[in-house]
Parts: C-alpha cells; structure tokens; sequence
C-alpha cells in the first residue's frame, strides 16, 4: 500500500509539473520520471511485461524522439510577454479548460466511490507471464498484431514525406 | 491492506484529467502532444488494473497495441510540429488558424 501511494503520488506530482513547466526540455524530463513511477506500478500489478516496454518502449525511444525535437526547434521559452498580455486581457480559454479539468475529476471521482471502496479487491495470485502474453499475441490477437505492423510504416513514411525540407533544385534532374 | 482496483482507477482518473487540463490550458504544441501521452498512459493504467482484476493477459495485449498507436501518434505529431514550425517560427497553436473559419 506504501508503494502503491508512493508510485501513486511520484506520477501525479510529476504529470502536474510537466504541465506547469515553462521550458518543453523540463517537462519532457519530467514525463520520463512519470512513466517510470507508472512503471513501478505496473510491477505491483503483477504485469512485469508491460512494466519493462514501458520503460524501453516509452522513456526509451518515445520520450527521446520528443527530446530530440525540443533540441532541434531549439524554442524553450513558451509565455511571451504577448502571450502573457493576451491572457491577461482576454482570459477565456485557459480557465474555461481549468473549469472544465475539474468538473471532468469531480465526475470521475463521483463515479468511482458510488461502487463502494472496498469492492474492487484483486484476486489473488493472477501472475500473467511473458509467454502467456506471447501465446495471446501471436494466436488469438495475430491479426491486429500484423496489422500494427502496417500501421507503423505508414506512419513512418508519412514522418518523412511531412518533415522533408523542400528542395527546389533536385527537381529539375 | 492491498490497493483495491477502485484506489488504481482513481490514479488514473486523476493522471488523465492531468492530461486533458494540459490540453486545454497550454499553448505550446509540443506540451500539448505531452499531455496526451499522459492520457495515454493513464487508460494504459487502466487496462492493466482491469486485466488483474478479471485474471486474465487481455488487458496487457490491450495496452501493446495502445503504445504502438502512441509511438505512431508521436512520429506523425512531431513531424507536423516541424513542418509547421519551419513555416512561421512558432509553437503556438494560436498562430495556426489558416483554417479557421
């Protein structure tokens, strides 16, 4: 239970940071601590495969991806003082979006504790292993599995068609 | 006392009204690509509570193809973030309303 409010609490804390963050590098920083808090919660579900692609799938290649961008556009600073003039003169979208987060817990909140607390016990002893998953994968889930295949290369290439440089000169020849 | 599924749903709800709040209240393009990798990750949390709720690996397969999705998500995102930064110098999505009617 100590582990759990302690993973518990390290992502909250952390997802809040990124969004208050000033500079994108910090809050991409910071998205990696929370995935590896969540990571840590994935272990106490007894779900150690999801655990570990978490770690090298998301803080590994997702996270460095976005790193990388943040150093190529090389834009750290976000509130201008124009920026920060139009929230003051016409402060509608930013609240309205804070109203809104907050109504979306209170709803959520509101649903999760009418079930009553103590109904969602886990049963014991539900240790899913890797070659249990393998199995699934590749037998009852081996279609949208070559699907997701076909997905990632199509969203490699539309990557490269939508951030390749234009070159004018290379028509030509 | 264990953490009940209900304690592991309320995390999760808590971490995905994270994300919409980012969504909604920054104005910076790659941030706002963050916070949806937060919503992300906290119905991944879900699917997995869920499966070790019921006993069953479901809920793990569930959350493969979700971060397949999200790495496709990201490489798409992050090229159009370019492209558009190469056109006006700027990550706020306020200065992109071409297509605004």
């Amino acid at each position: 239970m100590t582990l759990f409010y302690l993973f518990g609490a390290i992502a909250v804390v952390a997802s809040l940071l990124v969004i208050a963050q000033r500079n994108p590098m910090y809050s991409v920083l910071l998205l990696i601590l929370s995935f590896g808090a969540l990571s840590g919660l994935y272990v106490l579900l007894e779900a150690p495969f999801v655990a570990v692609i978490q770690i090298i799938v998301y803080a590994g290649a997702i996270m460095v991806l976005f790193l990388f961008v943040v150093m190529l556009l090389n834009e750290p600073k976000e509130d201008t003082e124009e920026a920060r003039l139009r929230l003051v003169v016409a402060p509608g979208a930013a609240q309205m979006g804070a109203i809104l987060a907050v109504a979306l817990i209170g709803e959520l909140g509101w649903a999760l504790t009418r079930t009553g607390g103590q109904s969602g016990a886990f049963p014991a002893g539900a240790v899913t292993s890797e070659a249990a998953i393998g199995r699934l994968l590749f037998n009852d889930y081996s279609f949208p599995f070559e699907v997701t295949s076909i997905l990632i290369l199509v969203a490699m290439v539309g990557a490269v068609v939508l951030a390749r440089r234009e070159s004018r000169r290379s028509d030509g020849t | 006392m264990m953490p009940t599924l209900n304690d592991y749903l309320l995390l999760s709800a808590v971490l995905f009204t994270i994300g919409t709040a980012g969504v909604f209240v920054r104005r910076n393009l790659i941030t706002i690509l963050l916070s949806i990798e937060i919503m992300l990750n906290a119905v991944n949390l879900t699917f997995v509570a869920f499966g070790r709720s019921f006993g069953t690996a479901d809920g793990q397969i569930i959350v493969f193809f979700v971060m397949t999705v999200a790495a496709a998500e990201a490489a798409v995102g992050l090229a159009i973030v370019i492209a558009l930064f190469r056109h006006r110098e700027s990550l706020n999505p306020d200065s992109f309303t071409s297509l605004k009617w």
